[in-house]
């Protein structure tokens, strides 16, 4: 029965019950298009709840609840603790933003479009809280697929088009073989019940189970599995490329920012709460399977042409270096080092809060840019900065923060995980203490690239000189857009500049998966974060910046104060011909497709000398198509062959294979 | 206490920011001696720096603010970070805002800053030069992680002032994985400030110069801007070398007493490295692009071996 606890788990209901009314009402915006209006900023008004509700329960004590819902004897078991809080202020957060963006997105389009959005987003909504608050395993398992159809329906509302359907059934085939291994690693935990005493599904009674090593290993690897498919950890990516472009870009961002994400959570619950302590190679496998994720992401990412694929990739990548920091947490954890493990999580944590916001407000972004110009092909982008400067600028701070440049939240993480691999000294192994700092290496590359490549997604289609004459028409986006757009970047710099802030936020949620508290110092009255006496401290170099720059202005407009004259472009002399002759993207990604060749795909096109009407092309795709999906995929051909060829003609012998499955099977039972 | 210490500050910003072109100075005199020509003498930065400054600059009709806006943002970030490193004394105010690691950061920033603003006006040059400074930005970050990460493994921390305080009571002793880490650095260096044989400071020729093609718009106060602040980045990349693999003479003392001698010393390893720098570029002739990534993955190859050499060692 229902006892009413605590203002975070009203907020959570009453958001929950007004997404579902939305949900319902959204499907008479055809017949009323009055309520239309009022449908996403009252979303917005949800979310917002939900975020305060996490921020409450990330400071106090954990709160279960039992709701009346679900079977007979098998209730739904809810709870409130520092992990779910965090989760939901990210979640709430970004979906603020998201709904306002929605706002503007409805308006422009037809009604039984923005009805089936208002549905099918509100439905995604309630079962992503779900997913965040659930404390046993049969309502996790309900909200998860919950979530993964209406996020299926949502990737394909342009159903019309084969690209759409084709990207929806990868991602529902993924997300399933994800689910299924779920499903199998809480059976496996749930089985180990001893016998005698009552059959029980919730976290709790789980974490009390103790399997042994080797079972724990294999729900473990089933949970990684699973929780990866979800996050689009290689070789179970392939998806997110695919599945990005074709969706509305709101949802798009919903995606990146937020249903990642639970994939994340997922596996930090499982691994740290669930299970007992880790064993070593939990932490090796994560971290290598991270690293791996994260170096293929931003190399893919460096060679695509159509910007939301190429913001996908760049999904991949963080969604690797986030993977990779719980690995080192987990490893840590597995030699009791708690409180390095903490430091780790600490700087995962803080990476998936960064990267929703800021993948949040790129998405969005790229929405705005897909209106006015109806492109999403880097090659016919250009020059927009001059059509389109509000939402120019803050994408500026969007691209900033993703190329993990201070003073802006992505190097705050960035920063922590290079602490934290620094630490991997302190591990008793040789090779491990030895390796490890060779990891920091790769992910200072990955880094490195991401700024390659926003310089290259920032500078094609924000900088130069139109590249279509249509883009003259371009318009700035509309003011809820830009209203979620300035959110998100509120947010990113606010990230970047009160670091122990955000650090003391998600403290008690490293505290609860290790136990410890992380060795992060703060000095300077709270705007420095320190690790080992060194420290970073983003609001002095903003104000060292600020001084040094109007210093320099001052001083040189008292010298030489004549403005400065406007003229045609120099280019040595060469004269401009055509926006056409300006760098592509295509020849961003040249120099990656030389270097990095083992890595990715290539396919390249040239004319035959005789050719007249010479083309010249390249194709990159993912190498996983090639050496593991096709393979696959025709194995499994194979194997239907054989059975189809085994599947008798008449009735009565097909109910003799299933009677002779049915001996077999009590023979092996216990 | 807190007069001393913003002295200490503002004294070390000014002598960053005037000497900065001193050392551009002395390395193209040095590179005029070796190569048997008189030179334009030390101060020939200085005239030029101020012959740009007085003359009218020149801005395309499709520039957007990016493009006006960066010499000012490159100009700082340089200041900044030439404001943070303990060349002279570790009691320096702005020292703790900032580890190594930031530092990487902030020169990112700047890096990013002046490709955007090469691909603002459109030109084929500017975006080549960005694409090409980003590609040896991104590549030299690995190396430079793993030389940080030798003297922050000694020290126990990636704080330069704790780095110069460690390795600064071992005396003249130079442990051998700092050898290498410091061999590495130097690489970093020259393909970080677009030395040779990386990238020709000196040339405008259009296939292969990276960091005179991201300028080629520039002119005026802005071209003073952005010319000042790669002769302070080369500065305090210098200045970063010296505090991490000759941190002797950097005074720990709060007194001012020490400070004239600390200058001294500073000016000396300046102008040794200048010299050095003077003298590779003599020696090596530029690479080709695609061995770019060989060069850098030796420096980072180097700094592992410095790594290794700490691990199994213990030195």
């Amino acid at each position: 029965m229902y006892v009413p606890i605590g203002v975070s788990w009203g907020l959570i209901l009453s958001a929950l019950i007004l997404w579902s009314l939305l949900a319902f009402a959204s499907l008479f915006i055809p017949k009323v298009p009055r309520i239309a209006p009022l449908i996403f900023p009252l979303g917005a008004l949800g979310a917002l709840g939900v975020a305060v509700a996490g921020l409450l329960a990330l400071h106090g004590p954990p709160v279960a609840t039992v709701s009346p819902l679900g079977l007979p004897g098998l209730p739904f078991h809810g709870r409130l603790d520092a992990l779910s809080g965090l989760f939901l202020v990210l979640f709430g957060l970004t979906t603020v933003a998201i709904s306002l963006d929605l706002t503007g997105y409805r308006a422009r389009e037809h009604y039984p479009v923005a009805a089936r959005i208002g549905v099918q987003y509100h439905i995604l909504l309630v079962s992503l809280t779900l997913v965040f608050v659930a404390a046993d395993a049969y309502s996790f398992l309900i909200a998860w697929e919950a979530m993964a159809l209406s996020s299926y329906l949502l990737v394909v509302t342009d159903h019309r088009t084969s690209a759409a359907r084709r990207a929806g059934f990868l991602y529902i085939l993924i997300e399933h073989i994800g689910a299924l291994a779920i499903v199998a690693a809480f059976a496996i935990l749930i089985a180990q019940t001893p016998v005698g005493t009552p059959l029980s599904y919730t976290f709790t009674a789980l974490q009390a189970r103790h399997p042994d090593p080797t079972i724990a290993g294999l729900v473990f690897l089933l949970a990684f599995f699973g929780f990866g498919a979800k996050a689009g950890l290689v070789p179970l990516h392939v998806w997110l490329p695919q599945a990005h472009p074709v969706a509305p870009s709101p949802i798009s961002a919903l995606l990146s920012s937020v249903l990642l994400k639970a994939g994340i959570y997922g596996l930090l619950r499982v691994a740290f709460i669930v299970l007992p302590t880790p064993a070593p190679w939990w932490g090796l496998t994560v971290l290598t399977v991270g690293l791996l994720t994260a170096l293929l992401g931003a190399l893919s990412s460096a060679v695509q042409s159509d910007m939301k694929r190429l913001l996908a990739y760049s999904s991949v990548e963080n969604i690797g270096l986030i993977t990779a920091a719980i690995g080192l947490a987990l490893l840590f954890s597995a030699y009791g080092l708690k409180a390095l493990a903490a430091l780790a999580l600490i700087a995962a944590l803080y990476h998936c809060l960064n990267h929703a916001f800021f993948k949040g407000l790129l998405f969005l972004g790229t929405g705005s840019v897909l209106h006015a110009t109806g492109e999403r092909n880097l090659g016919r982008l250009g020059g927009l900065i001059h059509r389109m400067p509000k939402t120019a600028l803050l994408m500026l701070i969007g691209t900033l923060a993703i190329a993990g440049v201070p003073p802006l939240n992505g190097f705050v993480s960035e920063w922590l995980t290079l602490q934290s691999f620094l630490k991997a000294t302190a591990l008793p192994r040789p090779y491990l203490a030895m390796g490890i700092p060779l990891g920091a290496a790769l992910i200072a590359l990955v880094a490195g690239l991401a700024g390659y490549v926003m310089v290259k997604f920032y500078g094609i289609v924000f900088l130069g000189r139109p590249r279509e004459a249509g883009l003259a028409h371009a318009v700035e986006s509309g003011p809820f857009e830009r209203a979620g757009l300035g959110l998100l970047a509120l947010l990113c710099l606010a990230l970047g500049l009160w670091p122990a802030g955000v650090i003391a936020l998600i403290r008690p949620a490293a505290r609860l998966l290790t136990g410890a508290d992380a060795p992060i110092t703060v000095g300077y009255a709270g705007a420095r974060v320190g690790v080992a006496h060194a420290g970073y401290a983003p609001v002095v170099l903003w104000v060292a910046f600020g001084v040094i720059a109007c210093t320099a202005i001052l001083m040189l407009r008292a010298r030489s104060g004549r403005a400065a004259r406007r003229a045609t472009v120099w280019n040595c002399g060469h004269p401009l011909v055509g926006a056409r002759m300006q760098d592509t993207a295509e020849g961003f990604g040249q120099p990656i497709r030389n270097i990095f060749t083992a890595f990715l795909a290539v396919r390249r096109r040239l004319p035959a000398p005789d050719d007249l009407t010479p083309r010249y092309g390249s194709v990159v795709e993912d190498r996983f198509w090639e050496n593991l999906y096709r393979p696959a995929a025709r194995g499994f051909e194979t194997i239907f062959i054989w059975t189809a060829a085994l599947r008798p003609r008449r009735i009565a012998i097909s109910l003799m294979f299933v009677l002779a499955t049915l001996i077999v099977l009590l023979a092996l039972a216990p | 206490m807190i007069m001393n210490l913003v002295v200490r500050q503002v004294v070390q910003v000014l002598f960053v920011i005037v000497a900065a072109p001193l050392l551009a100075g002395w390395i193209r005199q040095c590179r005029a001696w070796l190569a048997n020509r008189v030179g334009a003498g030390l101060l020939q930065p200085y005239r030029e720096l101020s012959k740009l400054l007085r003359k009218q600059p020149i801005v395309a009709h499709e520039a957007s603010v990016l493009f006006v806006a960066t010499p000012y943002i490159l100009f700082t970030t340089m200041v900044v970070a030439g404001a943070m490193v303990p060349m002279i004394t570790t009691r320096l105010p702005l020292a703790g805002a900032a580890d190594v690691i930031a530092l990487a950061g902030v020169f990112a920033l700047a890096r990013i800053f002046a490709a955007l603003a090469a691909m603002d006006l459109g030109t084929a040059f500017g975006s080549m030069g960005a694409r090409r400074a980003m590609l040896v930005g991104f590549l030299a970050e690995p190396a430079l992680l793993m030389v940080l990460f030798t003297p922050a493994l000694i020290s126990g921390s990636t704080s330069l002032v704790v780095i110069v305080r460690q390795l600064a009571h071992h005396g003249a002793m130079l442990y051998p994985s700092m050898a290498f880490a410091a061999a590495a650095y130097v690489m970093v260096t020259l393909a970080e400030n677009a030395r040779l044989p990386v990238d020709n400071p000196d040339t405008h020729l259009e296939l292969t110069m990276i960091h005179e093609a991201m300028n080629l718009e520039y002119s005026g106060r802005y071209l003073a801007l952005i010319e000042w602040a790669s002769a302070i980045k080369l500065f305090v990349y210098i200045g970063i070398g010296a505090a991490l693999f000759f941190p002797w003479g950097i005074t720990q003392s709060h007194g001012l007493a020490a400070l004239p001698m600390a200058y001294a010393l500073l000016v000396a390893k300046l102008a040794a490295a200048g010299g050095g720098l003077a003298v590779i570029e003599t020696l090596f002739a530029k690479l080709r692009l695609f061995r770019v990534p060989e060069f850098l993955g030796t420096a980072f190859l180097l700094a592992v071996l410095g790594l290794l050499v700490r691990y199994l060692f213990g030195h």
